[in-house]
């Protein structure tokens, strides 16, 4: 078990040094870096001082080793509307994000899982059809669109629930939806065919030689070995929902890193926008990390893999 | 007489495809009979129905699959009559089925105690530490040493002859009165076999199980079986008790499966003697007797019709014009 | 037929569920539609959609009360026809979206077969990198890059194909790992042809059945990231028609239960992406029941 998580570790650390080398090469990519990395609006002479002070002039090398320098001392930046480090804001503001993502993630797995195994038992019915259907749409639409319906229907028509902002269960409501949504179809999707499969595999045939009533070769024999996957995918999913939120909190003026990149976007305050892909990418790594050593967990056989 | 445990009447199974345009005849109206404690044995080529059989008699088809006609009396009471319910109150318990891949026949997240223990827990309602302790009591009785701790491990810790008795004890929990055994020994290694085999017949004798043994190798069919039924595009070509088949088969495929297997004795320079032709795609069988486009005495009316079953001796049947006037 | 051929038993009825059609008709019109639309939209389209008249802002759709018949589908906030703005989006959309797919493909194809195919050190620069951007969520690396490049047309593509590309590469890649194995190729190495001939003649017209349908899968993916990115601004810049813009624009319109602005739009982008991804589906199904995995 050791060995698999070190091997793991390892992986982890090479794609983290490859995202930052990523990152800094296309920021230095387009003609003149320091136009991005100032203010909008500077002078001439603040871009002369930024190109001093990122050692623009310098080899990209030695360029590159400030910058990871200030990256593992945890200096992501300083934003010129905020004037406050960015790494600061970002961790001030992601609790926000994380607790929509919950939210929408619970929603997607609710609805998701029992309908894909709902149509995986009764396949090729008219529950299975229906719930194809279902996915299809999720899968379709865009999920700020929803989120725009959304408002239209329980805000302005039915004056129901608060189009912006947050603070109680009923502004997170509408947010979470949009954004649970997609992921929602394709859990559904995911847990449709993995239980197909699972039901077709030959355990599940003797489980039902044996004469187990059918509730229990569904719920015991094969629901554990068919939500292996989808709970892997629901997992790197929940990062992927927090940083693709930046659509959903923007609709919603949801005080997450969402939007806080939109800000970034909106006000050119591209040290926002730097730090934002750099930490995002980052949890990814750190997110898939920990589900490969959960997997290692719950599949015995992966454990005595080498 | 004691009544027969199980007696297959004119059963009928057909595949139905996925338009719905073609039927596939896997089983046609075979008939059978098997008494309590005795071992039946089924043979056949690929696609020759056999395993449709097995599962017909367990009713657990493909949803592509019907049975379209015929009886199955086990213990004297007709299967196909029985309920969902009812069904699934003999499986398992009076009638087991073992599967060809033991790997594949184990829930890999579940440990072997646990796999055994649940049918003791499902049919006779036993606690968990009651089908426990009778669980290990089953490893032991498959020849598995330190029971106690194989318990707790997984199918894939173990090997594919140690599986293939798991998978046998977990069988036999319910003290069934009949086993089905689809090919259990095609994917062990030979000398693993023998050893398999002899303790299938302990076990036949200790609990007076009777045995349906599929496979398509005649030589386990000598040793294991008392009786023997041989298949071919998915009906009973000839059936009897061993010593006759085998002496004296009636059917010219039965004649020609037992000249294929090449002995010791044969001259060295003589060719392996094989049977002509391919077997018959099962949706397309020939007309008449199935097997006339490779029989070497085939005559004009094979092709014309399918002949009925002929008793040739006392209890030893055999479909074939050559017997008819 | 003769006596020894098939017995056919009697027809049974037909089953009304597993029929896989012949041709994917409903993606296929939706599509063909759309493609009309862009090619025709100078033709189509009753007024210019960049232009419009401050006196005729946020004006209805025809069949509500304020709406008039000179503009069918209502007008946006700066007085633009909406139906205009829609057709003209659908170029837009189509142009940005095709081509990115297609800029993608090339690009993730080419590096998935040299992956694959080379092996070494080759495979595992790119397997690194693709597994590394993979990581890295679609629509936010495409913000970073949109923000570095700054916003129009061909930047979008640009961003979209820089993003894409991986999604290709990994799959290509492990069907080059199986078909190097295949007779066909070992026989052109015996033959003596170069790497770069068997990868060229033997190799990629192997993996084009899967390239085609990841392709079409990918277009709604692509469609709705553009429509996001003009969403939030760094997209296809004002004033020209995206559907993603007129969202953006809509918004301002919301809470004043202007919803023809929201909800045109929006159908438009829902019916594209459907299209794609029905066409997808059926494109995997058909051409190779093993990419059911995709």
């Amino acid at each position: 078990m050791k060995r698999f998580v070190l091997r793991r570790l390892g992986y982890a650390l090479v794609s983290l040094a490859l995202l930052s080398i990523t990152i800094f090469v296309f920021v230095r990519l387009t003609g003149d870096p320091a136009l991005l990395l100032v203010e909008p609006g500077a002078s001439k002479a603040d871009v002369d001082a930024v190109r001093e002070r990122f050692g623009l002039d310098q080899p990209l090398v030695v360029q590159y080793a400030k910058f990871m320098n200030g990256l593992l001392r945890g200096d992501f930046g300083q934003s010129f509307y905020y004037r406050t480090p960015v790494l600061e804001l970002y961790l001030s503001r992601l609790p926000n994000s994380l607790m929509l993502a919950a939210v929408a993630m619970s929603f997607s797995l609710l609805i998701g899982i029992p309908t894909g195994i709902l149509a995986a038992v009764r396949v090729n019915s008219w529950l299975d059809r229906a719930g194809r259907i279902f996915a299809l749409l999720g899968l379709s639409l865009p999920s700020f669109w929803i989120g725009l319906v959304l408002i239209l229907f329980f805000s302005v028509y039915l004056g129901w629930l608060p189009s912006s902002g947050s603070g109680t269960v009923l502004h997170v409501l509408m947010p979470a939806f949009a954004l649970g949504w997609y992921f929602a179809a394709s859990h559904m999707r995911l847990t449709r065919s993995s239980m197909l499969d699972v039901l077709g595999a030959e355990y599940v045939k003797l489980a039902r030689l044996k004469g187990l009533p059918e509730q229990r070769v569904i719920a015991k024999h094969a629901l554990k070995n068919a939500l292996i996957p989808v709970l892997t995918l629901a997992g790197i999913n929940l990062v992927i929902m927090i940083n693709v939120a930046v659509v959903v909190e923007t609709v919603f003026a949801w005080p997450g890193i969402g939007r806080l990149l939109y800000e970034g976007i909106a006000f050119r305050d591209f040290p926002i926008v730097q730090a934002t892909v750099l930490l995002g990418g980052s949890m990814i790594v750190f997110v898939n990390l920990i589900v490969d050593v959960l997997y290692g967990l719950i599949d015995p056989r992966i454990r005595y893999e080498r | 007489m004691t009544e027969p445990l199980l007696e297959l009447r004119a059963l009928s199974t057909h595949y139905e495809s996925a338009r719905g345009t073609r039927v596939t005849r896997a089983v046609d109206d075979v008939s059978l009979t098997l008494e309590p404690g005795k071992t039946l044995g089924i043979v056949g080529e690929s696609g020759s129905g056999k395993s449709t059989l097995a599962l017909s008699i367990m009713r657990l088809l493909p949803p592509a699959a019907r049975i379209v006609g015929g009886e199955i009396r086990f213990e004297g009471e007709n299967l196909l009559t029985k309920s969902p319910r009812e069904m699934r109150h003999i499986r398992g318990k009076r009638i087991a089925m073992i599967l060809q891949d033991p790997m594949a026949s184990l829930n890999p997240l579940f440990t072997i105690g646990d796999q055994i223990a649940e049918s003791l827990r499902v049919h006779e309602g036993a606690s968990r530490a009651a089908a426990w302790s009778r669980a290990k009591g089953l490893l032991q009785a498959v020849r598995i040493s330190a029971p106690v701790t194989r318990m707790k491990e997984f199918p894939h810790q173990m090997s594919g002859g140690m599986r293939q008795r798991i998978v046998g004890a977990i069988a036999v929990a319910c003290e069934p009165r009949l086993l089905i055994a689809d090919e259990p020994t095609t994917s062990l290694d030979l000398t693993i076999q023998a050893q398999y085999l002899s303790l299938l017949r302990d076990l036949q004798r200790d609990h007076n199980l009777a045995m349906i043994f599929i496979t398509h190798n005649l030589g386990i069919v000598a040793k294991m079986c008392d009786a023997v039924a041989v298949m071919y595009a998915g009906r009973v070509v000839e059936a009897g008790p061993i010593r006759q088949i085998f002496n004296k088969p009636a059917h010219p495929y039965t004649r020609a499966l037992l000249e294929s297997v090449p002995r010791l004795t044969d001259d060295n320079h003589a060719r392996l003697p094989a049977i002509e032709g391919q077997p018959p795609d099962p949706s397309a069988p020939p007309s008449g007797c199935a097997f006339h486009p490779r029989c070497p005495q085939m005559m004009e009316r094979c092709q014309a019709q399918a002949p009925p079953s002929v008793t040739v001796a006392s209890s030893h049947t055999a479909r074939c014009w050559l017997h008819l006037p | 037929m003769n006596a020894s051929t098939a017995v056919v038993l009697a027809e049974v009825p037909r089953r009304a569920s597993r029929r896989l059609s012949s041709y994917p008709v409903v993606p296929l019109a939706i599509i063909g539609l759309m493609v009309f639309i862009a090619l025709a939209a100078d033709v189509l389209a009753p007024h210019n959609p960049e232009v419009g008249s401050l006196g005729m802002r946020f004006r209805p759709p025809v069949w509500q009360a304020g709406g008039s018949a000179a503009h069918l589908l209502g007008t946006d906030h700066l007085g633009r026809d909406v139906l205009s703005r829609l057709l003209f989006g659908a170029r837009v959309s189509l142009v940005v979206g095709f081509t990115a797919v297609v800029v993608a493909g090339l690009l993730g194809v080419a590096l998935g077969i040299a992956a694959g195919y080379l092996g070494g050190w080759v495979d595992e620069v790119i397997m690194r990198l693709t597994d590394t951007w993979l990581a890295l969520p679609a629509l936010t690396f495409a913000i970073f890059l949109a923000a570095v490049l700054g916003p129009s047309e061909l930047n979008i593509i640009i961003v979209l194909s820089c993003v894409y590309w991986t999604r290709y590469a990994r799959v290509i890649r492990g069907e080059v790992l199986s078909l190097k194995e295949r007779e066909f190729v070992r026989l052109a190495i015996i033959a003596g042809c170069s790497r770069l001939t068997i990868m060229r003649r033997h190799i990629l017209p192997n993996v084009l059945n899967s390239a085609i349908v990841l392709a079409t899968l990918m277009l709604g993916v692509v469609v709705v990231t553009e429509a996001a990115l003009s969403f939030l601004g760094v997209g296809v810049p004002p004033p020209k028609p995206a559907w993603g813009l007129m969202l953006a624009d809509g918004k301002r319109g919301l809470m004043a239960g202007y919803w023809w602005l929201t909800v045109l739009p929006g159908l438009c982008i829902m019916f594209l992406v459907l299209a794609a991804n029905l066409l997808g589906d059926w494109l995997r199904v058909k051409l190779d029941p093993q990419l059911r995995q995709l």
